[in-house]
């Protein structure tokens, strides 16, 4: 696995070159034909899309009565679904952001989809609050807008902080997704056969032309961007938990939510990178671009940040018990014992019994089934998770006449399947019309790109 | 002084590697060229060095815009929560700087990244709709895939079509070509 040429872990497949690379990369976008596979992926995925039109319509004519949220349990899965998508997210950022200013070289080849899929998943986590709000056509009163009434927020509240967080976490993600794409587009501009391509793919590259004065720019310009967008990923789940953690409601009231939301958040979304990675790789035969060894490290952030995960289970768990709060005491009896007490133990196997225990054999993590099998698990566990901190802690509060239960209606799974089948939709047009792969990042991390002395190259060339 | 030939950008020299084109580059700018440039596929931080590109504004800008952000949202929540429309919420004081702190801090970041991006392509001069280099045949099929290209460019002092096809002739490229605006 070491490279003889630069005395580092191969994360590349041997025998690669700048041609080879942009080649491989730009021709899966360039091609004229449609394959037949994709196609069949995409009237599926657009199909379950259809669902999430036609709940949101009924939803818009009916109002939120259609869902099951009542009293007690008046966030449901809208609430469970948005902070589920945001974390997924999350580790688009982490990869495209803070592995870049750890200079982690292996990251370059799973950087761009996994930002897609951080735009994908928040197009579908920005959607459930304001389809949550009942009216969602007011839903500009959110911002600050001085509007004909006169009213303004009111900027005490978590609620509104998210407003500001979610909607700046889109913007970067944005920014940053499509800066990265910029030189890329100015390849797929050059190599584009058809006029219509180079129509398309010369705007989208804002006539770029490679000069290194507007790299160097664009470098300064990424490693800001990726300075800046690692402290606003762990404020947007922060923000988030603070939703919960601002109430005085037993299972909410705590301080280790942000901490444990923003593990969690990286938690399941490098579970949904591995999902998407791994077909990926095998369709578009990418196995020398994105290596066992990018699977094998997810392996290790999963390993890393479920750890963490446990660890808030377990304190969470002490706490009920060293507070003294016969609530706490209470909730916590409830969430693993309770009528849904079932939930609670599908989350502690889906994100501890099963992961925790298998993820540290290098056999495993290498085993690409094996993998694919995990991170669907994974993401289920971190669905589950929020199920439990929403629902369960709602539905048995402080008075007992007034507990209740949680019953989703099939208006929200309708929801729920059909914002999975818009993510997929959006990433399977992303993987045909946009470059999945960033070129010249790959192209600098190849050996030939590394500077050497006349001397050295004509003794090493020997013509 | 000779004067800048009419209708002529500059001339450019195609390199297989990119260490060929930062020495190329280097011996340019030892050889008193100022106004050059090189085009790779990839960030070459060498070649850069070599032309004597050191530092940029994009830092500075990112910070002011990050500075506005700052005052914007928090003067924003001031104002809003003191005078335009107080609220009492359970006896909190109208001005609740900790609470104010969270979109102030969402506002730095966006207003900073933004002023990242955008001042990152104003600088380059981008988006811009023509640039004579992709006259040359051979700019459009390499620069932004596996070539390496040093242009030297016909507003330098220096520049002198025969001198300077000569010079670069010299450095041991692919080819020199003249691009013409």
């Amino acid at each position: 696995m070491i490279d003889p040429l630069t005395g580092e872990f191969r994360v590349i497949g041997p025998g690669q070159t700048f041609k080879s690379v942009t080649a491989k990369i730009a021709d899966i976008v360039l091609t004229p034909k449609l394959s037949l596979g994709w196609l069949a992926f995409l009237a599926v995925a657009g199909s379950v899309a259809t669902l999430l039109l036609v709940a949101v319509t009924w939803l818009f004519l009916k109002g939120t009565g259609i869902w099951a949220i009542t009293q007690p349990v008046a966030w449901g899965f809208a609430i469970i679904n948005f902070v589920w998508w945001i974390g997924i997210g999350h580790a688009g950022t982490l990869i495209s952001a803070i592995l870049l200013l750890f200079k982690q070289g292996w990251r370059n080849s799973i950087n761009r989809f996994a930002e897609a899929m951080t735009i994908f998943a928040v197009v579908c986590a920005g959607m459930f609050p304001l389809i949550h709000v009942g009216r969602p056509w007011l839903g500009y009163w959110l911002f600050p807008l001085p509007l004909t009434m006169n009213v303004w927020p009111q900027f005490r509240s978590p609620l509104l902080w998210d407003v500001f967080a979610v909607s700046t976490y889109a913007t970067i993600s944005v920014v940053f997704w499509y800066m990265g794409m910029i030189p890329d587009f100015g390849t797929l501009r050059d190599r584009a056969h058809s006029k219509f391509a180079q129509y398309i793919y010369g705007l989208a590259s804002l006539g770029w032309r490679g000069s290194v004065k507007h790299w160097m720019r664009y470098e300064t310009a990424s490693l800001l961007l990726a300075g800046l967008a690692t402290p606003l990923v762990l404020s947007v789940h922060t923000v988030i938990s603070f939703d919960f953690a601002v109430a005085v409601l037993p299972g909410w009231h705590t301080t280790i939510f942000p901490p444990y939301f923003v593990a969690g958040a990286i938690y399941s979304g490098f579970a949904m990178v591995l999902t998407l990675a791994i077909p990926l790789r095998h369709f578009y035969h990418l196995e020398n671009l994105v290596t066992e060894r990018h699977i094998d490290n997810m392996g290790k952030v999963m390993l890393g940040t479920g750890g963490i995960v446990a660890y808030g289970y377990g304190m969470e768990v002490f706490m009920s018990w060293y507070s003294a709060s016969h609530w706490e005491f209470f909730m916590m009896w409830n969430r693993m014992f309770g009528p849904m007490g079932w939930s609670y133990w599908v989350l502690i196997f889906c994100n501890i019994a099963f992961p925790l225990t298998t993820l540290w054999f290098r056999k495993l993590r290498t085993n690409i089934g094996f993998m694919f099998l995990i991170s669907i698990i994974v993401n289920t566990g971190m669905w589950f998770e929020r199920f439990v901190i929403v629902v369960t802690s709602l539905y048995r509060d402080f008075l007992p006449s007034s507990w209740g239960t949680y019953r989703a209606t099939k208006w929200d799974y309708a929801t729920y399947v059909g914002t999975l089948g818009l993510f997929t939709t959006l990433f399977l047009l992303f993987v045909r019309f946009l470059p999945m792969i960033p070129m010249n990042e790959i192209k600098m991390m190849l050996p030939s790109a590394k500077i050497t002395p006349k001397a050295e190259t004509t003794a090493g060339a020997g013509d | 002084m000779p004067v800048a030939v009419e209708g002529i950008y500059g001339m450019i020299a195609e390199f297989d590697t990119p260490s060929d084109l930062v020495r190329a580059a280097q011996a340019a700018y030892n050889a008193g060229w100022r106004r050059m440039d090189c085009y790779t596929p990839y960030p070459v931080e060498e070649a850069a060095e070599a032309i004597g590109f050191h530092k940029n504004k994009v830092s500075l800008i990112t910070l002011v815009g990050g500075l506005m952000g700052l005052c914007a949202m928090f003067s924003l929540e001031t104002w809003i929560s003191t005078l335009a429309y107080p609220l009492n919420i359970a006896g909190r004081p109208t001005y609740s700087w900790p609470a104010f702190i969270i979109p102030a801090y969402e506002w730095t970041i966006l207003f900073s990244g933004l002023s990242a991006c955008f001042g990152m392509l104003a600088l380059n001069g981008l988006p811009s709709l023509y640039h004579p280099l992709f006259n040359a045949p051979n700019f459009r099929t390499g620069a932004t895939d596996d070539k390496f290209f040093l242009c030297l460019e016909s507003t330098d002092p220096k520049f002198d079509v025969t001198e300077t096809r000569a010079f670069l002739e010299a450095q041991g490229p692919v080819s020199v070509v003249e691009v013409e605006f």
